[in-house]
């Protein structure tokens, strides 16, 4: 029983860093409509830049994700720009090509890091990996209470600022009715552009958090292109507080199969859980 | 060109390809160009294959690697259980990839564009654990095949490999060029340009995607049976590797969907570069160029390479030949 227990607190902590990873996808897919199978890969390559100022200038893991973040969003606003360019613009067969084409941006970023920094494990050093505190029977790592809590703020800063900014609002205007707003004297794709980047700039603190709570290596993404996408769906496209539930209830599933089942089972659970909402319940928990 | 003569020129054609096959397997002494040529015509087969959903239905197919895997998985099972010839292996991949196919096309039934391929992936991943955790094809650490003796007319087991692929080849290209030429062919370039107008003139879209499902899924899973004894080893995350589906799909994407002889085109096109990259080079520069290549030429050419020749294909996706 105390296992179990042990398992829930472990899951609840990893399911707010899953939807830490997550949030950004909530906004381009969820929101934006962009079929960004990339965002995991982004998502790796933002560790890879904090492990290089980690190991190179020994900046602490959190700072240099605050570093890469107005990167990521100058990253994002480009990479949007060139998919509208090629593919919202000219309207045929956009999701099928939009695929294709952020699948090899994926492949292409997987095989960099691998020129770059080889096949291995790469991790970072800071005072607060490597410690755990303990509780009676259980113990928990510092490094995931450290995620947990970054990741927590993290999400609900990027939920508040899309309910009660001007901007965010625009962005959730944009995905409910884009000809009405274009009717409205506002311009649609610079909106859409923006909120991009923004789902993108939160990579740069996501792959801080990544590295953080255990080693990358350079094919990580595939395994996180079923956790991230199972989360966005099973929330309901767009949905931030659906983000963060359903992120949870991914985070406490896996840690309880793995407990009970062991780690060969791990990969197969998100993907499980994704294809179930899938058949299911495509419009997810919290749809809209 | 009418049907008849067309007709004609396709099957002499296909003779040509056997008996340069067959001889070639006779003559050359050199065992490295089967090695190579066997690895190209896979992909040819399982291009066209993917094509068949992938192309004339549009639905993006990110589980080539489930049913290639499957099949390779059948074969080492089989083979395992009661030592059965290749042929038996082939056919019996065939008919489980068959059956995963009806199962994927009964699970996604509502599932359009992004959801479909996502799907797809999931399902690959799914199955990979599966096989992973089965310790009876020698799970996660994979599994050791001893080779049966070769059979006549060939001398080493890898030209029969080669030949085999090469039956497959043909098997898999009449199969599309009939679908193509076909009603269901049609019904599925209805549904691609709009399933819910295909739906209400009267096409039966169900029926039509489920068929797509199973004869794409069962010739990728057939393509894959010989692999296992290609390599005389099977393990669970180079059969289920991610590149056979991102190949596959930059392969058909590059020689073009609309018409057969595009992914028959783009995976010698692109099959014959990673041979050569494969062996010059590296393994990692052989999946960058991969990456590029799709990127440029969904960007550049989104009809592919027959796009590009044949300017026509660009008003009227799928024409008859």
């Amino acid at each position: 029983m105390d296992l179990l227990l042990g398992a829930v607190v472990l899951g609840v902590l990893l399911g707010c860093f899953y939807a830490a990873v997550s949030v950004g996808l909530s906004v381009s897919f969820g929101l934006l409509d962009v079929p960004h199978v990339a965002h995991p890969a982004f998502l790796v390559l933002a560790s890879y830049c904090v492990f290089l100022l980690n190991d190179r200038y020994d900046i602490d893991p959190l700072v240099a994700g605050l570093i890469i973040t107005p990167l990521f969003f100058v990253f994002g606003l480009v990479a949007y720009r060139i998919y509208y360019e090629i593919f919202e613009k000219r309207g045929t067969d956009a999701a099928v090509r939009g695929i294709a084409f952020f699948f090899g941006i994926a492949f292409i970023i997987e095989v960099l890091i691998i020129l770059q920094f080889g096949v291995d494990q790469q991790s970072v050093s800071a005072s607060y990996i490597g410690k755990s505190w303990r509780f009676g029977e259980f113990r928990i790592p510092i490094r995931q209470l450290v995620a947990f809590a970054v990741a927590l703020g993290l999400t609900s800063l990027l939920a508040l600022y899309l309910s009660k900014t001007f901007m965010g609002r625009a962005i959730r205007a944009v995905a409910q009715d884009e000809e009405a707003l274009r009717l409205m004297g506002a311009n649609p794709v610079r909106i859409k552009q923006f909120a991009f980047g923004i789902a993108t700039a939160v990579l740069g603190m996501a792959g801080a958090l990544l590295i953080i709570v255990a080693p990358v290596e350079p094919t990580l993404d595939r395994a996180y292109i079923g956790r991230t996408f199972c989360v966005v769906v099973m929330a309901g496209l767009g949905s931030m507080t659906g983000t963060l539930v359903a992120a949870i209830i991914l985070g406490v599933a896996e840690t309880i199969v793995l407990t009970l089942f062991g780690a060969s089972w791990a990969p197969a659970i998100s993907f499980g859980m994704l294809l179930a909402v899938l058949a299911i319940r495509p419009q997810g928990l919290l749809g809209r | 060109m009418t049907k008849r003569s067309n007709s004609i020129a396709f099957w002499a054609g296909v003779a040509v390809f056997l008996v340069a096959v067959t001889a070639m397997t006779q003559i050359v002494r050199n065992e490295y160009p089967f090695f190579a040529g066997y690895v190209i015509l896979q992909f040819v087969v399982l291009s066209v294959a993917w094509s068949i959903l992938g192309g004339y239905a549009g639905y993006v197919n990110f589980g080539t690697n489930a049913f290639f895997g499957v099949g390779v998985y059948t074969a080492v099972a089989l083979f395992k259980v009661s030592g059965a010839p290749l042929v038996v292996q082939i056919a019996a991949a065939g008919v489980v990839g068959m059956l995963l196919g009806l199962a994927v096309g009964l699970l996604t039934l509502r599932m359009r564009g992004i959801f479909f391929s996502i799907a797809t992936i999931a399902l690959a991943i799914i199955i990979e654990t599966t096989v992973m955790n089965w310790r009876f094809v020698g799970g996660a650490a994979g599994i050791q095949l001893q080779r049966p003796p070769v059979m006549e007319p060939f001398d080493s087991y890898v030209k029969m490999l080669f030949f085999v692929q090469g039956v497959l080849v043909v098997i898999a290209v009449a199969i599309a060029r009939y679908i193509q030429n076909s009603r269901i062919g049609r019904g599925l370039q209805a549904l691609r340009d709009d399933e819910l107008a295909a739906e209400c003139t009267g096409v039966p879209t169900l029926k039509l995607k489920l068929v797509a499902c199973m004869i794409s899924g069962g010739l990728i899973s057939a393509a894959g049976a010989p692999a296992a004894m290609y390599l005389q080893y099977a393990d669970p995350s180079s059969a289920f590797n991610l590149s056979y589906s991102v190949s596959v799909l930059a392969m058909s994407l590059i020689g073009g969907t609309a018409h057969w002889i595009g992914p028959v085109l783009g995976a010698i096109l692109l099959g014959t570069t990673q041979q050569l990259l494969a062996v010059t080079i590296s393994s990692e520069v052989n999946v960058l160029v991969l990456g590029i290549m799709l990127v440029v030429f969904v960007v550049a050419a989104p009809k592919g390479i027959i796009g590009l020749l044949r300017p026509r294909y660009r008003l009227r996706a799928g024409g008859k030949t």
